[in-house]
């Protein structure tokens, strides 16, 4: 199974490479000239996403530099030990959300101060591939398109990311 | 809510410098991240372009709009308001598919050429319509068969059994995007698609 799905990941985009201009061959598309025209937007769309992504990443950047990350830990420190949520992975829980990068440093560290078959390594492996770091998903996507009023989309990516954490904490709790 | 989010952000982070007297590192933390966010943007550049031309070969030659029909029915349940034979079905499709398979290079020119798509069909041009919400919960919720990031973390730790974290993360994945997609669903009347706005509302 785990063969199988590696070897998947590692040829899906060669063969789709070859395999899209060939169905384009099949039907008589010029497939060099269609391949430019659609190619010419990739700088623009790329550009256009800019200040999107400098606003998101400025404000979490001044967020994290102040050290407000602690403030909001130890704030939920209470609510997670109520709940049994494990209170090491509080910080990763909000970090996931707002940084790639700085979640990803926060959760090789805990595997490495725990673990990697400790249930909180586990956990916080889990927790990180469970869901993608919304602020940032939310620049690029809306930013390509130029969408400013977002509407519910942060609430809703927000409950999905909340459900992420305490599944991943439950599932691991209840699989190892 | 991402006004307030936004000013919130830097509002408190400039309260929290005044009281434990980080000021220089909130200065460091928004000038590096104004230059990484421009590196990302710029690394994107080369993918972006390969997979828009990609992307449109595959339409041109029927690909994308056979992979629409081929889901409608999911289809019609997530996004009641994209046609089947739109070129946004398929396009969320391929992008769908390249993010549960952990294809992150792919993954994201995919999903923004879906939110193009989208777009063509959204009567207000500045403000997410209800098919936008539901595509980008699905997306941050990604279901991943393949957390490959993490089990190169753990291998790279000494882990006996790397791959146990598969099963686990497709679990929590999944509910989280179940979650992401369901309240998308039911909030969307909280937050009324704008009509026509009138003129003097939207400036």
């Amino acid at each position: 199974m785990r063969a199988a799905l590696e070897t998947v990941s590692v040829w899906a985009i060669p063969v789709l490479l070859v395999a899209i201009p060939l169905a384009g061959i099949v039907r008589k598309v010029k497939v060099y000239d269609v391949f430019i025209e659609g190619a010419k937007e990739g700088f623009d769309v790329a550009v256009r996403i800019i200040p999107f992504l400098v606003g998101i990443l400025v404000a979490i950047g001044m967020f994290r530099g102040s050290g407000a990350m602690d403030l909001v830990t130890s704030a939920l420190r209470p609510l997670a030990d109520a709940t049994g949520f494990p209170s090491e992975l509080v910080p990763l829980a909000i970090l996931r959300s707002l940084t790639g990068s700085g979640s990803l440093a926060f959760t090789t560290d805990l595997v490495n101060t725990h673990g990697p078959d400790s249930l909180i390594g586990r956990m916080a492996a889990t927790l990180y591939g469970s869901t993608e770091t919304t602020f940032y998903v939310l620049a690029v996507y809306f930013g390509a398109v130029g969408i400013r009023r977002t509407r519910h989309a942060v609430p809703a990516a927000l409950v999905g990311d909340l459900v992420a954490a305490i599944a991943a904490v439950a599932v691991c709790v209840w699989m190892f | 809510m991402l006004n307030y989010i936004w000013f919130g952000l830097m509002a408190i982070a400039l309260v929290v410098a005044a009281i434990n007297g980080t000021a220089d590192a909130v200065t460091r933390g928004a000038v590096e991240s104004a230059s990484t966010a421009v590196q990302i943007a710029i690394g994107l550049v080369g993918i972006m372009t390969l997979w828009l031309g990609i992307m449109r070969v595959a339409e041109a030659a029927g690909l994308v709009s056979l992979l629409g029909r081929a889901l409608r029915p999911l289809l019609r349940l997530l996004f009641p308001a994209v046609p089947s034979g739109h070129p946004a079905a398929g396009a969320i499709v391929m992008a769908t598919a390249a993010n549960m398979l952990g294809l992150a290079n792919a993954a994201t020119p995919l999903g923004i050429k879906a939110m193009e798509e989208l777009q063509t069909l959204n009567p207000d041009k500045d403000s997410a319509s209800n098919a936008m919400v539901t595509f980008l919960a699905m997306t941050t919720g990604s279901v991943q068969i393949i957390p490959a990031t993490m089990i190169g973390v753990l291998v790279a730790a000494g882990s006996r059994d790397p791959t146990a974290i598969i099963g686990t993360s497709i679990v929590a994945t999944f509910a989280s995007t179940v979650a992401a997609v369901v309240t998308a669903r039911l909030l969307e009347r909280f937050y009324p698609e704008a009509r026509m706005a009138p003129a003097e509302a939207r400036e």
